[in-house]
């Protein structure tokens, strides 16, 4: 008996070491994010680095700053947003609140597979494409920009953004819809008024996990913004978003040289925007959590 | 119509309800509310029926879009490539420069570098989820550990190649390999197979651990003699998917795993190989005659997205069957 | 005769996909009268219920054959307006369920949707309903607050007065306090008592004291069937049908 007792015990020791393999992984991954790109700022100082208007990595001497980076970063996301969230939250709501079952069923994996279109297609579908047809009918220098990374991010975005919604969209409790047509609401007063407000948090957290997919998408960025390292002036002006500038740079940097260091702390600084990004989607998740059925 | 009242026009409540009160206690005779009520004029019912036909049309054109955007893809992918897929092009390593030939070495580093994702990831994220679902009391601890798995699933994708580098590659030596690509995406695709086995373990109807429980078997009797056996399906539906996951990502491999050219085929996890979706990258974006490629370019796309929508459909037919059977 | 029926049921059989849940219902509900459907769980008593105002229409597998009257129109009717009949035929459901939104809102809510924007109107209607509703002294201090701040019994008071906002024509029940405590219980029952002064009302419940105690007239349900409808008195003490007996007795298995 005293065996069976601890077999019992070695084996829940033993899940619960597996299970803290995740902060384990993400505890090594800041720390190398670290190591490897502190020693940036001995070269340039943090603001000089996140502010300096200039990304010259290989001229001598060498530039260091990432302000178009991020800036870019931010542009694409925000414009992917634009696009993803009122699609991704209107798509949710049809295929909870307004799809027959049976169309559902087909929309669904649609959406799914939507979702797992590898990333490099989505990038390559893009620029040979949507840029050449961008050019020609904006009569652009290039289709390789900003607004044409921002709508395949957009694509990429989307189906995060359904599919969490529309999770938040059906645990609303359906006595609170019943209560709405009974009282002679239309199913749009319904679905505006009292099923959107009631799972807001729900979609908040899912408009939140979009962008900060759309934020660190690396192959999409890397192929279709153009990579220019330099302050987009409008939609249509080419872009070098921070998860472009590591991938295109890693290979040519050597390990241990400044630009090295550099690509890792521009890594740690996308890092952070995603950590942002996650720990306001849990928070919000976990303090307004869903109201559900009235209880006694 | 939308509009509710602004919520500041209640701020004083209290004040306004006691003044409606008061006049009504002296006036009996007044008529109510109830006598006055207007009922819904028929321009305002017309109205917010237009509306909605409005908006539903907007969420039908919405939903549409994701479907549209789907087949559009997959449309120009096809329509594109499907002259370049030949049986030379699935069995033969790329020639002259990577301007003609085949795509072996890519398909079977793809395949090494998911499976091996799925390898590592599996078992660990197996483990972690029986330990949330099955062992856990929701505390603290609990708390912590889920907000690390949310935060490793939103990690950029590049971030984990970062990662890989520093550590598998130069720290512990493997150098790019299969090896170091494979760690690197399966603690990639941790999060995703730990979502999937505890949705696959919440599936198992609490009766089952009850009646084993109940019979005198310890807690690790019971998950292993009845709550994996019956929660199995699932899990190995969200294997596929992890899988389908690796299998087309890039930045993870960029740095750690594959190489721009390569003509064998491993040997070793400690080999460097092609893989599908960085091949599509350098031939359409460094190769030697970008233009000249393109055939290449879309035929290793489609086999790319066969292999992961195929796995992916795969994985969704049979969860719609377990759903079935459940029910 | 004509004048004096409110609503009627006329052959009305009822599906849930291939099953059929209600058999050729006739029955007529009297003006300003309340009506209690009782019967053994599953006697499809909620099934017609509902039918009274198309909530079933929300479950897709279900259909109805037969006609269902208000005020002589067929509720069924292919130019019949879903939504304004919701609206006259008001509902409350077994549980309580407000809007998580403040009490006020959860009032004005009916009178919003159906466009009525005067703020003096649905301030004073709110308050008629309140206190229609019997909750008024409760909550008149704190109509800002959460609706799910209140007891389970305030809350489904406080849905009465939200389906009572709108002056539906008929209410209807379902269970509305088999989820209550029995003081909670007996304040909605004095409610019901008031209420059929100004509405038609129906009501289901599983508690034949309840319905003895608030009702006019009674009908017994029974494999989705209507066995005996009658005055509640008669269909108490003098039952025609073996089964109606058999229930209200107690010897049902």
């Amino acid at each position: 008996m005293a065996n069976r007792q601890t077999t019992e015990r070695t084996m829940r020791g033993l899940f619960f070491v597996i299970a803290t393999a995740s902060i384990g992984i993400l505890f090594l991954i800041m720390l190398f994010l670290f190591r490897e790109g502190l020693p940036i700022f001995k070269t340039v100082s943090v603001k000089d680095f996140i502010f300096g208007k200039y990304w010259y990595p290989t001229s001598d001497p060498p530039d260091f700053g990432i302000f178009s980076l991020i800036v870019a970063s931010v542009a694409v996301t925000a414009v992917s947003g634009a696009m993803a969230v009122p699609l991704g939250v209107m798509t949710a709501i049809y295929l909870s609140e307004i799809a027959m079952p049976r169309v559902s069923q087909i929309v669904k994996p649609v959406v799914e597979l939507l979702a797992a279109l590898p990333s490099v297609v989505i990038g390559f579908f893009g620029m040979v494409l949507v840029a050449p047809f961008l050019q020609r009918v904006f009569d652009l220098p290039t289709g390789l920009n900003l607004f044409n990374a921002s709508l395949m991010l957009a694509f990429m975005s989307i189906p995060t953004i359904c599919s969490i919604s529309e999770d938040a969209i059906h645990s609303v409790p359906g006595a609170l819809r019943e209560a709405s047509v009974a009282l002679g609401a239309t199913q749009l007063q319904t679905i505006v008024r009292v099923v959107v407000p009631a799972s807001l948090s729900g979609i908040s957290t899912a408009v939140i996990l979009g962008l900060s997919r759309a934020v660190g998408e690396t192959m999409v960025v890397l192929m279709v913004a153009g990579g220019a390292a330099m302050l987009p002036g409008s939609l249509f002006d080419p872009v070098r978003p921070m998860p472009a500038s590591i991938a295109a740079e890693m290979a040519e940097a050597p390990i241990g040289s400044e630009h090295y260091y550099a690509l890792f702390a521009t890594g740690i600084v996308l890092f952070f925007f995603t950590l942002l990004f996650n720990i306001v989607a849990d928070t919000i998740a976990h303090r307004y959590a869903q109201v559900g059925e009235a209880s006694l | 119509m939308m509009k509710s009242l602004p919520v500041s026009d209640m701020t004083e409540k209290n004040t306004v309800g006691e003044t409606i009160a008061a006049p009504k206690v002296q006036a009996v005779s007044m008529p109510t509310a109830h006598d006055r009520f207007p009922g819904v004029s028929p321009a305002y019912d017309r109205r917010r029926r237009l509306v909605q036909n409005i908006f539903f049309g907007l969420f039908r054109g919405a939903a549409a879009i994701n479907g549209i955007a789907l087949l559009v893809i997959i449309y120009f992918m096809v329509a594109n490539g499907w002259r370049a897929i030949s049986w030379d092009f699935l069995t033969q390593p790329p020639m002259d420069s990577m301007t003609k030939g085949g795509i072996l070495p890519c398909i079977v580093g793809t395949l090494c570098l998911s499976i091996g994702a799925i390898v590592v990831a599996l078992p660990i994220g197996i483990a972690s989820a029986i330990y949330l679902k099955e062992y856990a009391r929701p505390g603290k601890v609990v708390r912590l550990i889920r907000l690390g798995i949310n935060n490793l699933a939103g990690v950029p994708s590049v971030v984990f190649g970062l990662f890989g580098l520093a550590f598998f590659v130069v720290i512990l030596k493997m150098g790019v390999s299969i090896a170091a690509g494979a760690l690197t995406l399966g603690a990639m695709s941790l999060p995703v197979i730990i979502g999937s086995t505890e949705e696959a373990l919440k599936s198992v109807p609490d009766t089952y651990r009850e009646a084993s429980l109940g019979l005198g078997a310890t807690k690790w009797q019971t998950i292993w003699r009845v709550v994996l056996p019956s929660a199995m399906p699932g899990i190995l539906t969200g294997a596929i998917l992890g899988i389908s996951r690796a299998a087309g990502e890039t930045a993870p491999i960029m740095f750690t795993g594959a190489v721009f050219f390569t003509p064998k085929l491993p040997t070793s996890i400690f080999n460097e190989v092609m893989a599908l979706p960085y091949h599509i990258y350098v031939l359409a974006t460094a190769g030697t005659a970008i233009e000249k490629t393109r055939h290449l370019q879309y035929g290793t796309a489609i086999v790319l997205i066969v292999l992961v929508l195929g796995m992916n459909l795969l994985a969704i037919i049979w969860r719609a069957r377990l759903r079935k059977k459940l029910q | 005769m004509d004048t004096e029926i409110k609503m009627s049921a006329q052959d009305l059989d009822f599906y849930y996909g291939e099953f059929k849940a209600l058999h050729s219902i006739n029955m007529n509900f009297s003006p300003c009268q309340v009506t209690a459907l009782i019967g053994p769980s599953g006697c499809g008593k909620s099934t017609f219920l509902r039918c009274l105002n198309r909530m079933n229409d929300l479950i897709p597998i279900s259909r109805v054959e037969g006609r269902i009257t208000l005020d002589g129109e067929n509720i069924y009717a292919s130019d019949v307006d879903v939504v304004m009949l919701r609206r006259k035929v008001g509902m409350v459901f077994q549980k309580p369920n407000p809007f998580p939104k403040s009490i006020f809102d959860n009032v004005a809510y009916g009178l919003w949707v159906n466009g009525i924007k005067d703020k003096v109107f649905v301030q004073e209607r709110v308050e008629e309903s309140l206190k229609q509703a019997a909750i008024w002294d409760e909550v008149k201090d704190r109509l800002q607050a959460s609706a799910l701040g209140l007891s389970g019994g305030q809350q489904q008071r406080l849905c009465i007065a939200r389906a009572l906002a709108v002056k539906p024509e008929v209410v209807l029940m379902d269970e509305p306090a088999s989820a209550l405590d029995p003081i909670a219980t007996q304040k909605i029952e004095e409610l019901i008592h008031q209420l059929k002064e100004t509405y038609t009302i129906i009501i289901v419940t599983h508690n034949m004291q309840q319905a003895a105690r608030v009702s006019d007239v009674t009908a017994f349900f029974y494999m989705g069937k209507l066995i005996e409808a009658g005055e509640t008195d008669l269909i108490f003490t003098r039952p025609k049908k073996k089964q109606t007996e058999d229930y209200i007795t107690g010897r049902f298995g």
